[in-house]
């Protein structure tokens, strides 16, 4: 009973924690909130219209909706990489940045999941893929262990952190026998939910840009440069914006962590270039169309061009430690290793997937405003749905929230 | 051939023993018993190359006629073959429509109407997947659809829900040396099957290939409107190969596609939740979306419908071409085949030997388009 008052009292105490803070944080707040509004405007519009209203047609069925939620597949399993350490090698060093991180996936995965709704025909029958009522196609599509997947991954991602943040909320210490196990579990599982994803499309053999067996590997190798990339630069806001204590070590393993995924993902891309340019086939015919487009249309030019030098540059300033220790230069790096990623593996994986098409035609795609507002309010939803988790559990590891006003543990202000 | 198969293989049943022409009533495999002495020889198929094109002509003459005596909407609902018990079945469904429009074409208070308009978008709504249905209940959603149907537009469909037939296996062959590039199949499909008007939804894409250059698809043009048959050029259609192992129903979360028993790869309109991964995964280019609300004028709408076929669909879901079911499983040839001027399309049963289908298979040099890709079309192509 006591638990459940206890529980209680934490929802309370954090949604009036939510609910206030700095004329920053409710600027900010009220920004997220506009955008969220104009991107649920516009889903109405799509919902009244049908998807005919984004960019989309038969030749290139999947867009924008698909390339963000592949890529923030990528981004929710990089919150592994500081869970690892943190709770299973007992790294110390990582124990602020870890509830930050797994808020991150939470909010990733939030995001991913609103991605596939916007992208679906029919959003009022998706009960019809819950399993026991509907039916579930399992274990031969590949969508279907996703949704599993995805599914579980929110879930351990969920219980973890509020498992914790509950016993430090009561001011109790979190038993490592409970959590370490379930760690150990969204460590294995981060990887599953990102080689499963590369699976939906390496599956196809309709389609052979995608039909390479790089292509799980190199999900991986991005996912834990982008991910943390993004980690680093929410840890610099947050170390800006309130007081919650972030030691340079830390930021310093992340970008560690960073620089090696980066390199890995830089000798794949290499090799991928390789493969489809020295000895070119029919089917190098999607990469032709990337890099230096088909029968003068060019769309995805300007987007390649910008993604491959940013890449290669993040790449090899992150490599020198001089650079890297620098911290401006160090977040100025994930930025534009963050925007290269997300073109190279959204826009740039999967439209070119569709070009040219089974029968060789080709059919560019561009999106429409509606689409970009749609994804714009996604990402704003993610990004209030992050500073709500993020703002709660910095409450309660700083002692502002406790229930019944116990003191701070020690431990934590170690 | 192996038992095991390292990928997948169309079975034609070719291989098949036949129960009655390896063994015979002594219950002896291998000659012997002395009955088998009477039977003649097989020596292949009877037709002849000059047969097969008086047939094909045949054929088109055929069709030509029964275009001039078009059987009107009455004889369509009424000349049908059906067992007693489907008899019954059917008249019963029709009484209770029928009792049901009467009452509300009667009934003073329009509100009985919004009632069971609601209480029919409820059941289609929450209803289950149609693979998994029982006789019963196929056949009471499509009584719901018809009902539904005339609730709106105040006109009467047919719809079926025909199952397969066994020892049927439906297959299609393209003459290219026949094709002249006039689309009427083309036409002949979005009017039998209703598909969406606003957009041009259409199923088979006729791709114009300049001679001498070989299949060239990236070249080709498959939205021409110039005439035909254009100097130094050839034509190749393309639809739904109804494959017999399909990447599409593979991939499809829901079960909301696939493979029937005579070899058609349908879709549940109802249960598609519209992801478009089957799309994804076909290497044809033959499936469509229905990116808004498909739109058929109501004087165009084709009433005699199938449930899993050309019944009219809504917005955010899947279509194909499904060798025209409501047609092909009462005996007919589906709509392309017969809008055909040239000959070029056949279709029919594979599983007959005496098929044309069959013949050409044995006959002529035929090929499938991306048969390393292991997914068996049921579509082959072939020239004179």
């Amino acid at each position: 009973m006591e638990t459940v008052r206890a529980f209680r009292s934490m929802v309370k105490d954090s949604l009036g924690y939510i609910t206030h803070g700095s004329k920053t944080y409710h600027i900010w707040m009220i920004f997220l909130t506009v955008i969220m509004l104009i991107g649920m405007y516009c889903y109405s519009i799509q919902l009244d219209e049908g998807l005919s209203v984004t960019g989309m047609n038969d030749r290139v069925s999947w867009g924008l909706y698909i390339s963000n939620f592949t890529f923030l597949v990528g981004v929710a399993a990089a919150a592994v990489m500081l869970v690892m350490p943190t709770y299973v090698l007992k790294d110390i060093d990582f124990k602020q940045a870890v509830l930050i991180g797994e808020g991150l996936a939470v909010a990733a995965l939030v995001m991913c999941l609103a991605f596939v709704v916007a992208d679906m025909g029919g959003p009022s029958v998706l009960w019809h893929m819950i399993p026991g009522i509907g039916v579930f196609n399992f274990p031969n599509s590949m969508l279907a262990w996703d949704v599993i997947v995805l599914n579980g991954y929110l879930f351990i991602n969920i219980t973890i952190p509020l498992y914790i943040l509950f016993r430090h909320y009561q001011g109790k210490e979190a038993k490592s026998k409970i959590y370490v196990p379930g760690s150990i579990l969204s460590v294995l599982w981060a990887v599953g939910i990102h080689l499963v994803t590369a699976f939906l499309y390496e599956g196809l053999q309709a389609r052979p840009f995608w039909n390479n067996a790089l292509l799980g590997p190199r999900f991986l190798a991005s996912a834990f440069a982008a991910g943390p990339a993004l980690i680093i630069l929410v840890l610099a806001a947050i170390r800006k914006f309130s007081e919650f204590k972030i030691e340079n070590k830390t930021i310093s393993k992340i970008a560690m962590i960073v620089t090696v995924a980066a390199q890995i993902n830089l000798i794949m891309l290499v090799s991928e270039l390789f493969k489809e340019f020295y000895a070119p086939t029919h089917h190098s015919e999607s990469a032709y169309y990337l890099f230096f487009g088909l029968e003068g249309k060019t769309a995805l030019l300007p987007w390649i061009w910008t993604a491959i030098p940013l890449n290669i540059l993040a790449t090899v300033l992150l490599t020198f430690h001089k650079l890297r220790n620098n911290f401006k230069v160090l977040y100025f790096c994930c930025f534009i290793l963050f925007v290269a990623i997300w073109i190279e593996k959204g826009f740039g994986l999967i439209v070119p997937g569709f070009i040219p098409g089974p029968y060789g035609k080709i059919a560019e795609y561009t999106p429409t405003w509606i689409e970009i507002w749609v994804t714009l309010g996604i990402w704003a939803m993610g990004a209030f749905v992050f500073t709500m988790l993020a703002k709660t559990s910095i409450g309660i590891e700083l002692g502002k929230l406790r229930y019944k006003k116990k003191k701070v543990l020690e431990s934590e202000t170690a | 051939m192996g038992d095991k198969k390292k990928w997948f293989q169309l079975d034609l049943g070719l291989n098949k023993k036949q129960p009655n022409a390896g063994t015979c009533g002594c219950g002896k495999t291998s000659g012997g018993c002395g009955s088998h002495a009477a039977e003649p020889p097989k020596t292949g198929h009877a037709i002849s190359s000059a047969e097969f094109d008086a047939a094909v002509e045949q054929e088109l003459t055929q069709e030509t006629m029964v275009g001039q005596t078009r059987k009107d909407g009455f004889q369509q609902v009424f000349d049908v073959k059906m067992d007693r018990r489907s008899a019954f079945r059917k008249l019963t469904a029709s009484l209770l429509v029928g009792a049901g429009a009467v009452h509300t074409s009667c009934s003073v208070t329009a509100g009985e109407e919004t009632k069971e308009k609601a209480q029919l978008d409820w059941e289609e709504q929450f209803k289950g997947n149609y693979k998994l249905m029982t006789e019963e209940e196929k056949q009471a959603t499509v009584d719901r659809l018809v009902r539904s149907y005339q609730l709106r537009k105040k006109e009467n469909i047919k719809m079926t829900a025909t199952d397969a037939s066994k020892d049927v296996l439906f297959g299609y062959a393209f003459n290219i040396s026949k094709c002249q590039g006039y689309m009427d199949c083309v036409s002949a499909c979005v009017k039998e099957n209703n598909q969406d008007r606003n957009s041009e939804m259409q199923y088979i894409r006729i791709h114009e290939m300049k001679d001498g250059e070989g299949f060239k698809f990236n070249e080709a043009d498959d939205n021409y409107y110039h005439e035909v048959p254009a100097e130094g050029h050839f034509y190749m259609g393309t639809q739904c190969f109804h494959c017999d192992n399909p990447p599409c129903v593979e991939v499809c979360p829901v079960e909301a596609t696939w493979r029937e028993e005579d070899g058609l790869v349908v879709i549940d309109y109802d249960w598609c939740i519209g992801c478009r991964y089957c799309m994804a995964a076909c290497p044809y280019d033959g499936r469509r979306f229905n990116w808004s609300k498909p739109e058929v004028p109501e004087e165009e709408v084709n009433k005699n419908q199938h449930y899993l076929g050309n019944r009219l669909r809504k917005k955010g879901v899947m279509e194909k071409c499904t060798f025209c079911v409501q047609r092909s499983r009462s005996g007919k040839d589906p709509a392309c085949v017969e809008a055909c001027p040239t000959g070029a399309r056949i279709f029919g049963n594979l599983l007959d030997p005496d098929s044309t289908i069959r013949w050409v298979l044995e006959n002529k040099q035929v090929f499938r388009l991306k048969e390393d890709l292991g997914t068996e079309p049921k579509f082959w192509y072939f020239m004179d």
